[in-house]
């Protein structure tokens, strides 16, 4: 059905329909909360901002959290998807090889050890999460080096798996004689929460999601042909090397700077890009537009919900995802 | 046209191939023959340029493969594998139009003459009524037509271009007797309209006898014979390439030779 229409419409009509519902999130996003709120007032520009309650909710309390849940959605989603092609694996996800293990190794170490980073003037965590993302990205790539000198999808998986295990374990051992506070705080960072209330973290994020991104464009044909096979996706006169490292930094680069901003958010990089292709089809020009676009609606859709389902107590959105996820990620295995 | 000399291949430290030299000549349907793990598989995978030899070389139009880039390359020689398992599920005609990768610039859409290229390669493949159905719903021997047409789609060139070459690993492995004929019937047809030359492996000596115009027999790595059909596929080459007593006789009314395999050589060396 979807095949027998030319490339041209099928993006066309996905990017309306998929944008539209992109859009109508993030406008609702900063509309919806435990307090209403009035807009009228929140953009009043005669009242002082540090006495338009309205207007600090609208731009300190939602707005801030409603873009990072866009930005966070849609990232983790086209990361999902970079993965899976990558890896030839339809149930790879964004955190498989390894990047959100290190992401909260280095989170939590900056939280246990209280670490500050004043001079530079970010948040550490965040930092911390970053380059604990960016270490363990660096190990799993020597590791699946080491043999043959090509990247090995197989021994990536394993490596990746090996690290996520290895760095809960750190995780662990440190949380066993740490701090009761430290290991909560710990805790709360690893359900995965858009409790963003500055622009600051988005703006670091930025430049990182921007150049993955652009990869990301001149990534959707490699892996379609590396749905082929990688032989056959040679014989096509790809690059297959240069596209296997291209995909797996970009992406991880993309997931780390996510995870800084959000925590390790599960699901969301394995279920948008399967409801995704479901409903346009496998060509990646198409899926990994489309699914930034429909992951960046979930998050903050989820988000809406975590603030409002229990409110005035505003739960983790990781927690949200993993209970619409789980199931839909089991349905999926059953179906397959 | 495309040719290997002296080529040595190792997988780590087993040698897979030992010196083979082979000649493609344009119009060519070369087969190469062999017992399984003689190489023939890692023969052809040196012959399209994904497996780069330990020794020797592989000369397209006299250039060295590994000198040519591998665009230029993939719009000339197109591979069919021997099995095709896709990561997603896609249209049988996005399949064929994957084979129009070298021929698009980084960010170009397929053009009408890219969908004309894949529509005529689904109708010589006699599969032009799959276009809209997924790949992985169809049979094996479906399969394989639709990825030779992603080939021919590949391949597909202005006239007055140098000729096309088509790789095929053991292509009839998978199918049933039916489809091993039709394959045979697509190929000739290939050769003949298209002016194809064509390299395929396999283990079926009859199916070998009934589309090649030439042989390569090869066993541990090596080249035991070459040459005509007709002159290098013998009880003797049968014999020694698998130990098996055969007769070969040519069969009036299919007009090639018929291999008939009587039983297991005692005297076979080496098996």
């Amino acid at each position: 059905m979807t095949a027998s229409r030319s490339l041209r419409r099928r993006l066309a009509v996905s990017l309306a329909g998929f944008g539209g519902l992109a859009v109508a999130s993030i406008v609702l996003g900063p509309l919806v909360g435990s307090t209403s709120i009035s807009l009228r007032r929140a953009f009043d520009v005669s009242v002082p901002f540090a006495d338009n309650v309205d207007a600090q909710i609208f731009f300190v309390a939602r707005l801030p959290r409603t873009l990072a849940g866009a930005l966070v959605g849609g990232t983790l989603a086209a990361a999902g998807v970079i993965f899976q092609g990558l890896l030839r694996n339809p149930l790879a996800t964004p955190f498989t090889l390894g990047v959100s293990s290190g992401a909260a190794l280095g989170a939590m170490l900056a939280i246990t050890f209280g670490w500050t980073l004043g001079s530079i003037g970010l948040p550490a965590v965040p930092v911390a999460s970053f380059a604990g993302s960016i270490g363990a990205v660096a190990i799993v790539y020597m590791l699946s080096r080491a043999r043959h000198g090509g990247l090995s999808t197989n021994t990536l998986l394993l490596a990746g798996v090996t690290m996520n295990a290895f760095f809960s374990a750190l995780i662990l051992f440190v949380q066993y004689f740490a701090d009761f506070a430290d290991t909560y705080r710990t805790l709360r960072w690893l359900m995965g929460d858009l409790d963003v209330s500055a622009y600051q973290p988005l703006v670091a994020a930025l430049p990182l999601l921007v150049v993955s991104f652009a990869l990301f464009a001149w990534l959707a044909r490699p892996l379609n042909l590396l749905s082929l096979g990688v032989d056959s996706a040679e014989t096509h006169g790809l690059d297959v090397r240069r596209a296997q490292r291209v995909a797996f930094f970009s992406a991880s680069l993309a997931t780390g700077a996510a995870v800084s901003v959000g925590g390790p958010i599960g699901f969301v990089g394995i279920i948008v890009p399967h409801i995704v292709r479901a409903m346009v089809g496998s060509d990646h020009r198409v899926v990994l537009p489309a699914s930034v676009l429909f992951g960046a609606a979930f998050l903050v859709g989820c988000d809406i919900l975590s603030r409002t389902l229990l409110a005035p107590v505003e739960l983790p959105v990781g927690i949200i995802t993993a209970l619409i996820g789980g199931p839909f990620f089991l349905w999926l295995l059953v179906r397959r | 046209m495309l040719s290997a000399t002296g080529v040595t291949f190792a997988y780590d430290s087993t040698l897979v191939l030992r010196g083979v030299s082979i000649d493609v000549p344009e119009g060519g349907l070369v087969g190469i023959l062999g017992p399984n793990g003689s190489g023939k598989t890692t023969l052809l995978k040196v012959l399209a340029g994904t497996r780069k030899p330990t020794s020797g070389s592989v000369f397209l139009d006299g250039q060295d493969l590994r000198r040519i880039p591998r665009t230029v390359v993939a719009r000339r020689m197109s591979v069919v594998p021997q099995e095709t398992q896709l990561a997603f599920d896609y249209s049988v005609l996005e399949v064929v139009l994957m084979g129009r990768y070298p021929h698009l610039a980084a960010f170009e859409i397929e053009g009408p003459q890219d969908y004309e290229l894949a529509r005529r390669a689904l109708e010589a493949t006699g599969t032009a009524g799959f276009e809209t159905r997924p790949f992985a719903t169809l049979s094996g021997g479906e399969k394989q037509r639709v990825i030779i047409a992603a080939a021919l789609a590949q391949i597909s060139a202005p006239a007055g271009s140098p000729a096309p070459l088509l790789l095929l690993d053991e292509p009839t492995a998978a199918l049933d007797l039916a489809y091993q004929l039709e394959i045979a019937a697509l190929l000739r047809d290939l050769r003949d309209r298209l002016h194809l030359s064509m390299v395929l492996s396999t283990h079926d000596l009859n199916f070998a006898a009934s589309v090649c115009s030439s042989l390569v027999l090869l066993r541990d790595g090596q080249v035991l014979a070459a040459g005509p059909t007709d002159e290098v596929l013998t009880t003797r080459a049968v014999r020694e390439l698998y130990g098996v007593d055969a007769e070969v006789h040519r069969h009036a009314a299919a007009g090639h030779l018929v291999v008939t395999p009587i039983r297991r050589s005692l005297a076979s060396a080496g098996r």
